[in-house]
Parts: structure tokens; sequence; C-alpha cells
């Protein structure tokens, strides 16, 4: 599979990284590059085989359903680029 | 079940509506952190560094989410999948702080289920057609953007980001609003008799998700489209109703129906392409490597089963053999609120037939006059037993105890007292009654004549005198017999 | 006067316990070096007040005669993938320039409640994406190390650890933390002629770590000996429950297992390993780390790792995947940098903020890892590789049979001139064709130094064990460390 510089504007708007013509040419390349190597994968005979799903043997923990967090409003705050009151602001959403 | 038709120009049209449930799940802290799920808080109060998913922060799940799902599934008779994973859905939004949502894809914690619906619950003739469940997954809610608080911008508050959701998914099993309304009352009183979701749709802990496509009749599925966010009964038989009758028209012009999102307006009662959703959505599923699959063990999974109450179709089966009208019975098993003040009406020891036709006349006729449902009800059952308690031991009559209950919903005094206060205790008195009997057959001489020849309806009359004069408060049966015994 | 730049991590504890000298001379003496060292661009922050207030502290519970932490009095160098509450974090990126964390890693504060005081946040690859430390906003990070040619190009000090690698090497710290998501602890650390260790892992917390690939991100120490990294290591691990994918085990005494008798240990060597055109000296080192080790008691044994030349591949496409979504945190919403060009919506906004402030190798990343979860491709992609992991996974499960640890070289190569592999960047990415493995299964893997090349740098032996090991490998180290001879340091040139 290769990617062609429609592709790769695709995945760059799907990723919501803007990205200028000549930088898409040059990513088309480089892709291709990597996704070539990479798809020698292929060749390995992966039948009856499952996809890891841990690393390490380990069980999921679950939490009991107490409160013990929230109520930081100023640190949940604290770094945001535009804080308009108690709400972090975006560019108007027209839905 | 029903016979719903869209009449077009080129004949008839049927409706195919699958539909989407987001239920909140009943919990106090988030699916994946440890802030509250209080509702209505100050904005960007209930949320931690995790649910704004500040740089390095991690998710830890909620056991009682997962268990609300089981039992959810458990009371839909689902297949409980003892191994599930969560995925990241993967998108965009200002009301997404990580940038994806993790929900379950691949492998859901609930399976295949089914529900019974009945067109109207209430009337226990109406026909009877099961609904599929295809899946019951649990994932993130998201957060909430305001739009009319400034002229440029938007505002993000993240309180209800990361609240536990399951969305049960339909088959695409309902041909009508009425069914598609049937299916989703009888969701909600399941799940708030499972005690898994609250199921307020107007505080938006219940809302759909509506795919609707018409074709005619028996035909190939045709292309649907989802109406999002739905969060009415009401609203959501509306926007199946218009988008139908849409799509009929649509085709039988020469179109074509188009796969998309739409929005329910209920102003305008239409709904309307929601553009804003439509750039090439990819949601890039994958397992959430932050978190490992969730395997359920024995234990967990019997406590679920074991803590599941009895359910709406078992109760009522149940109370009509206790000797229950199939209607009433199917009237006090159709919502888990009326269900379970009945169930502790009963455990306070009154009759089955009494407790019922008590509820569903005087009580439900009280509320109703007041404007409140059961859940504010003035008098609670241990209350009501009081009541109901003194008319079967025979203290007051069912007359007098109308007049009891009206002070005790004025008052909150308990039935006991007022009878005793009031002196309304019934007589068994039989010296007073005779005296009241001689009296008033000396003052009807021409009717105890009528009687006397044959007028047998004038009995109800004398029993009428006499409880009058005796204040209502003689034993009926007493009256009856000195009567007959009096008029020969 | 004591040179406190030439104590390792015991001897400062020590030293500071048994009141040879306050902690506080030690923190000051290492600021001065920080503070002198700016031409290796080692440090993205100092914070010479934090090393001041956390040496104070010890030397008061000293004098106070309260029991003292496994890194009491160590000044250490943090890598600024760990967030550090008050205290800049950026994961070398442009897009956290500013970012001033109001918590902190479980990891560093593991570290800080043990004693170890902060002389600053160490330079990195951008998110940990590179293998020499040339993807950071902040400017290359320069290894003191030079070639023996007469020439001074400047050398990479590998990644991403690189700020790591750098700063231990030119004594600027004598331990720093690192993490590991393909070798990024022990290819810098094989670069700069010192040890670091990855462990088992779950064993160190990712809370509060910026996640780059979070079923292969690992922390661990980087350090001048074994022992150092062993008495790190344990103040750094431990369980947390705020990580789902930690590991519920108390902490070994690692430090007081050190042993370095290996007998009854067999030693596997892998055949796959051998890569045809091996550098000579590479090759060279490798022989004599069997040796070392083989004189030590171990016993040596060849083993086949089949599915080795796929890890790299496999690897190439988790960690992108993985990192693509990780990263969509970074929008310009609540923290970091925000780029609204005139009139853009919030789409627009996402993608000028996320353009500008992502460097080229991590929007590579992320571009590789949405095409690779795209639909279409997810599986012959993602789940391919994910498969195939579960082979080098099970590839290491039957050497076990066999082995109870593996030898092989860190990297391929000695430390290559900055510059030298930009253009490309499969060739870069081809440089941890030896560490990928043990990342994808999960395993305790080290670095120690195994002797210098012909261009007198040094060259990196690694040690991998199995699930849980790390006291296996840290001997492992410990023998070939008492055996190497490896002496050599870089000129202070700076």
């Amino acid at each position: 599979m290769s990617v062609d510089k429609d592709t790769v504007n695709k995945i760059a708007r799907l990723s919501r990284i803007a990205i200028s013509d000549a930088e898409a040419d040059k990513m088309v390349g480089e892709l291709n590059g990597i996704l070539a190597w990479v798809e020698q994968l292929a060749e390995v005979d992966c039948t009856g085989v499952e996809p890891m799903t841990a690393v390490i043997p380990n069980k999921l923990r679950l939490r009991d359903d107490v409160v013990t967090d929230g109520d930081v409003r100023d640190k949940v705050l604290a770094n945001a680029p535009a804080k308009e009151g108690s709400f972090f602001g975006v560019p108007k959403v027209i839905e | 079940m029903s016979e719903y038709r869209i009449q077009g120009n080129t004949g008839e049209w049927e409706v195919v509506i699958g539909l989407e449930v987001h239920a909140q799940v009943t919990s106090e802290s988030k699916l994946f952190s440890g802030s509250s799920t209080g509702f209505g808080a100050e904005p960007n109060s209930h949320v931690s560094l995790v649910d704004a998913a500040m740089p390095g922060m991690l998710p830890v799940p909620n056991r009682e989410c997962l268990r609300q799902a089981v039992r959810t599934g458990m009371a839909i008779n689902a297949q409980i999948n003892r191994w599930s994973r969560f995925d990241r859905k993967n998108y965009f939004y200002a009301d997404l702080p990580q940038g994806y949502q993790i929900s379950q894809l691949y492998h859901p914690i609930v399976g295949e289920g089914e529900i019974e619906v009945t067109l109207n619950e209430k009337d226990p003739d109406s026909a009877v057609k099961k609904i599929g469940i295809e899946r019951i997954h649990v994932e993130q809610d998201a957060g909430k953007l305001m739009h009319d608080q400034h002229p440029t911008m938007s505002f993000v508050d993240l309180n209800r980001s990361g609240v536990a959701l399951m969305e049960i998914v339909s088959r695409p099993d309902m041909r009508s609003p009425q069914e598609a309304g049937a299916y989703v009352k009888k969701l909600r009183s399941i799940l708030r008799y499972v005690g898994s979701c609250d199921g307020n749709m107007e505080q938006g802990s219940m809302r759909a998700d509506v795919n609707v496509s018409v074709r005619k009749p028996g035909g190939e599925l045709g292309t649907r489209t989802e109406t999002k966010n739905v969060n009415s009964i009401r609203f959501m038989m509306q926007a199946i109703e218009y988008e139908a009758q849409r799509q009929v028209d649509l085709i039988e012009s020469g179109g074509a129906v188009v796969q998309e999102t739409r929005l329910f307006d209920p102003n305008k009662m239409e709904t309307r392409s929601m553009r804003s959703k439509e750039d090439a959505h990819d949601y890039r599923y994958f397992p959430d490597p932050d978190l490992l699959p969730v395997e359920l063990d024995d234990a967990f999974l019997e406590e679920c089963r074991a803590s599941l109450p009895e359910l709406p179709d078992a109760k009522r089966v149940r109370y009509e053999a206790m000797g229950l009208t199939a209607y009433n019975a199917a009237v006090l098993t159709a919502e888990a609120e009326t269900a379970f003040w009945f169930e502790e009406l009963l455990a306070e020891g009154v009759d089955a037939k009494q407790g019922s036709n008590w509820l569903m006349s005087e009580l439900f006729g009280a509320l109703n006059k007041l404007g409140k449902t059961l859940d504010e009800s003035p008098v609670n059952p241990k209350q009501a037993a009081e009541l109901l308690g003194l008319v079967a031991d025979g203290t007051i009559s069912g007359s007098i105890a109308k007049q009891v209950f009206e002070i005790m919903l004025e008052t909150g005094q308990g039935a006991a007292t007022i009878v005793e206060e009031k002196g309304l205790k019934q007589t068994n008195d039989t010296g007073a009654i005779e005296a009241e009997i001689a009296k008033i057959m000396a003052a009807n001489e021409d009717k105890v004549t009528e009687y006397r020849s044959g007028k047998d309806k004038l009995f109800g009359f004398f029993v009428g005198q006499t409880m009058k004069a005796m204040q209502g408060k003689a034993n009926p049966q007493i009256i009856n017999d000195l009567l007959k015994k009096a008029l020969g | 006067m004591t040179d406190f730049s030439r104590l390792g991590v015991a001897a400062i504890r020590d030293g500071v316990a048994n009141g040879e000298f306050k902690a506080v001379e030690v923190a000051e003496a290492l600021n001065a070096r920080v503070a002198a060292a700016k031409a290796l661009n080692a440090f993205i922050v100092e914070t010479p007040e934090k090393a001041i207030e956390a040496a104070q502290a010890v030397d008061t519970d000293r004098a106070a005669g309260k029991p003292l932490g496994k890194m009491a009095g160590v000044p250490i160098g943090m890598k600024d993938l760990f967030c550090t509450e008050g205290v800049q974090t950026t994961a070398a990126s442009h897009i956290l320039e500013g970012f001033v964390p109001t918590y902190e890693s479980t990891v560093s504060a593991n570290l800080w409640k043990a004693g170890a005081g902060m002389l600053g946040k160490l330079n990195l690859d951008q998110f940990a994406m590179g293998s020499s430390n040339e993807t950071s906003y902040f400017g290359n990070v320069i290894s003191p190390w030079r070639r023996n040619d007469g020439g001074n190009a400047p050398l990479a000090p590998g990644g991403s650890s690189g700020g790591s690698s750098s700063a231990i090497a030119a004594r600027l710290c004598p331990a720093a933390t690192g993490t590991d998501t393909g070798g990024s602890i022990r290819q810098p650390a094989a670069f700069v002629g010192i040890s670091g260790i990855k462990p088992t892992y779950g064993r160190c917390s990712r809370w509060g770590v910026v996640a780059f690939a979070s079923s292969l991100d690992q922390a661990g120490p980087m350090a001048r000996d074994v022992r150092d990294c062993a008495i790190m290591l344990e103040a750094m691990a431990g369980f947390d429950p705020k990580d789902s994918t930690s590991l519920d085990l108390p902490v070994p005494a690692w430090e007081a297992g050190l042993n370095s008798d290996l007998k009854g240990k067999r030693i596997g060597i892998p055949k796959e390993y051998r890569l045809d055109g091996i550098d000579e000296d590479i090759a060279k080192m490798w022989d004599n780390g069997i040796a070392w080790l083989k004189d030590a008691g171990a016993e040596i044994v060849d083993i086949s790792l089949p599915h080795t030349k796929y890890a790299l591949p496999a690897y190439y496409i988790i960690a992108p995947a993985e990192a693509s979504s990780n990263l969509a945190r970074y929008d310009g919403v609540r923290f970091g940098l925000r780029d609204l060009p005139e009139g853009a919506g919030l789409q627009d906004m996402y993608a000028a903020t996320r353009a500008a402030g992502f460097g080229e190798e991590v929007r590579r990343r992320i571009m590789i890892g949405t095409y690779v979860l795209s639909a279409g491709f997810y599986d012959a992609y993602y789940t391919q590789a994910q498969k195939v992991r579960t082979l080098i996974a099970r590839d290491f499960e039957n050497a076990w049979a066999s082995c109870d640890l593996i030898l092989a070289p860190t990297a391929p190569s000695a430390a290559f001139g900055l510059g030298e592999k930009t253009s490309d960047p499969l060739s870069m990415y081809l440089n941890d064709v030896f560490a990928v493995p043990a990342s994808l299964a999960g395993l305790p893997a080290m670095s120690v130094p195994g002797g210098l090349d012909k261009q007198g740098l040094p060259l990196g032996l690694q040690i991998i064990g199995k699930a849980l090991d790390e006291q296996a490998v840290l001997n492992a180290g410990l023998a070939i460390e008492q055996r190497s001879g490896f002496t050599a340091e870089a000129g202070e040139w700076w």
C-alpha cells in the first residue's frame, strides 16, 4: 500500500495538523518509505496468534465508587490559553 | 403489532427504526476518575486533572459503573461478556479533552439481549413485541459547550466530561413512532427497576440517537439517517414521524436519502442536517493502551445477579397470581416508582387487593389533584398502611377512611391519631343503632309500608339514613343486620 | 576538598549519612557545574533552588536524627517528560512551552520523598521521539564525548534521554531519570559510557509522565554505575493505584541483592542479533562481554529469537499509533500553545496549533499512527503488528527455557555525529534495532559500558532479563562492570 498526496492531505486533516503543499510532497516520500518498510510484517504467518493485550500478565483493577477528586478548578484552569471566567474559551462553534 | 404506514404517491411505505439510547449510569464518581457526577455544579468544579486530560493523566475504571452495566444486561437477559475491553474512539472536539472517547467497540461488556414491549403497557390486552438489543457498552460522556455567553467564543465546561454512560443499542426492530416510544418507556422502566440509571430525560441522563429509514413494506432496507441526542420520548416520536415523511417525500421526488447525522429542532418540529459534524469521520478505534482487558469473575457476576430486583414482567405475573386484576397489575408494575411504593405497602402487611385498589383510586386521585408525583406524596407507605389497617380491622368504615385520608394529606397527622381526636371510631353499639332505626322508621312510616309490600330497593335508603344518623361511624354490617330484623 | 562531581549516588548518600559532608555542599557544587555547562544544552530549565531546598531538608533531618531516605542528599536531573509541580514541563516541545503542571508525577514524587533534589529539567527528543536528541524544540543536546581523530564534530548523546546521558557523562549530576519506549534509556547510556536500566513494564508508574506510547513507556534510572542504578530504581519504582498498568508488587531490595557471582546462570546469545555486516568493534565488545560473564561463573548458550527482524517494523506501527492518539490532547484548548489565525474556527485552530507546536518528527509519527489506524488499514497494520508482538514475546518465553538472561549489544553503532542521520528517518529508526524487542515484550533490560570503539567512543552491552527479574539483570551488569575496566571519560572541553 502506498500513499499519494491526497491521502497525505487526508491524514493531515484527520490528525488536525495544517500542512503546506511542499510539506505534503515531502511527506509522500517519507511515509511511503516507512510504510514499505513496515509492510514486511505481512510475511509473518500469524495464523491463530492473538494480538497482544497486556505486555506483562496483570489484571485490571477496579476502583471503588467514591468521590476522591475534583473541586480543583483553579488547577484545571491554571494553564488555559484562553480562560473565560470559570470556563475554557474556544472560537465560537456553530452546531 | 402496529401497522404504521406512510401513504406516499407511489404507495405505502414502512418505517424502520433502531435506537441507540445513552443512559447515564447511576454512580457517585466518574467512569475513570474520582470526580463527582453531581448535577448542576459550578462550571469546571467536578473536574479532575484526569477529566481535563492533563499531560500524563491516566484512567482507572470505576467498579460500580461496570457492575451497573452488567446488572442492566442481566435484566434484559443479555449475554454478559466476561472478557471485554475499552477502546479509544478518536476525534477532535472542544468538549472532548482527551481527543478520544474511551468506549467499547470491539468487545462490549454486554452482548445480545431483548426487551418485550407492549404498545400500551397499561393495557393487558395490548400486543407484545420483542425488540432485540444488539449490545450495551460503557463509555465516557463528553463535556458541554455553551454558545450564548460570548459573541465570538464558545465556553467549555467539563463537569460532565468522563461521567459513565451505557450505550444501549437496539436492533432495527421498531416499525412505528409508537413502538419506539413504548420501547424507550419500557427500557427506562427496567433501568429504574435495576437502579442503573435514573431515566431522567430532562436532565439529560437518558437520550437517544434515532436511526430511521423507510422502505416498501417487506423490501430491502433503505439508507438510514441518525438523529442525534433526542431528549424526550415525545420529541423522539415527532422526529421519527418527520424524518420518515421527509425521506418518503425525498425518494418519491426522485432524490436519495444521504446517510448523515441530523439534529431535531423541537420548536420547528423538524430534523436538519448537522453539517458541522460531517467532515470525514474516521474514528480510528483501537484498544486503549492505558487499560487492561476487563475480566469479570464468578463472584462479581454472582453479586450482580443476586442484587437484581424482581423485574416488571415477573412482578406483574406475581401480582396477578395474588388476585389483582390484570389492569391493576399492569399499572402497578409499569413504573418502578409505583411498584416499589406498592411493595412497601405490602411489606407493612396490607392486603394486596385492598392496597392496590386504594393506591390506584384514592392515592393516585389525590396526587393528581395536588399535581404531585408518587415520589412527592405527602403520605408514605407506612402511613397509608396504618390507615388501611384501621379499615381492615373494622375500626373505621371505608367512607370514614376517605375523610381521614383527606386530613392526613392536609395535616400530615397519623390515621390513628386523627380517628382518635375526631372520634371517628366505628361503633358496634347495637342499642344506639337500634334506637336510631326506630326513630327513622317512625318518621318514614310510608316507606316502611312500601318496603314491606315488596319494594326491596328502599333497603338502601334505610341504610343511608341510619349511617347518616350515626355520623358514618356505625359498622355497616351491623346496620344491615339490625335493619333486616326491624323491617322484617 | 572533595570533588563532588566525581561521587556517585551511593557515595553521596553515604557521605551525607555519615556526616562526611553536607547535602547542601553537594547541591551547590553540582548547581555550579550545571550552570557552567550550557554548551551541552542538557537542561531546558535549571532549578538550583530546588536542589538546595531538598539538600537543606536532608541536612536538617540528619541533624535532628531523623531517618534518611534512599536517595537522601543526592541531586539529580529530571527528564523533562516527568511533570513537576510548579516547574515548567515541556516534553521538549513548543506545544507545551510555558506549561507549569499543578501536579507531580508519581516517579518524581517518589524520588523527592527518598530525599533526592532536582538540579533541573533535562532536555530530550521531542515527546521522547528520537534516537539522537535532535528533535527537541529547545535545541540539540551535545554529547561530552569527542572522537579521537582530533576533530571536534559534535556527537549525539543518543535519545530520547539525551539530556540525561549527556549530563551524567559530563558529571553534572550523578544520576538522572530516563524513560524508555524503544531504547530511550539504553541507547543514550551506551552512547556516553554510562549505565541505565529499563525495568519490567509496570514497575514504575506512568502517572504524570507525558505519554508517548502507553504500552511501551517505562521510566528507569541512568547513572555512572550499576549500584547507583539499583539504588535509584528502588526509589523510583512501586505500585501506583493511579496507573491501571502498574504492577501491584513490593519493590525488591535490589541494592542489597547485588551479587556478581553468576554461577548457575545461563546467558543466552541470540544468533539473530549478529546482523550481517555487524560493526567489527561491536562484535568484539560482544565477545568480550561473553568472556566476562563466563569468567563470572555463567554458562553461555546459543539461543534463537526468530522474530527479531520484525520487532522494529512492529514497533514503528504500534508506537506511532498510540502516540497519534496520546498526543490528541495537545489542542490549544486547556493548556499549552494556542495558534488562532485571524477568523479561524475551532478545527482550524487545532490544525494551526498542532502544526506550529509539534516538531517535524512528532508530526511525522502522528501522521503514520493516524494512517495505520484509519479505516481499511487497521487490521493490516495495527492488528498484524500486535500479533507479531505476541510472537516476539513468545520468542523470549521460549528462550527462557534454556537461559536466564540474554546478552547482546545495546546499539549497532557508537554515537554518530549530529546531523548525520536526520535526513533519513529510517536510518535513524534502525539504530534501535537491538533495543526494541525487549520493549515490545515489556522485559527488564540494561545497558552497561562494554568498551571503546576505534574512534575512542563508548559502546554498550545490553542484558535482557525475565519479567520482574531486574535483580539478575543488575547482577550481570555488575559482573561486566567489574571486569570491563571501563574508566574512560569525556574530556571537559565545554
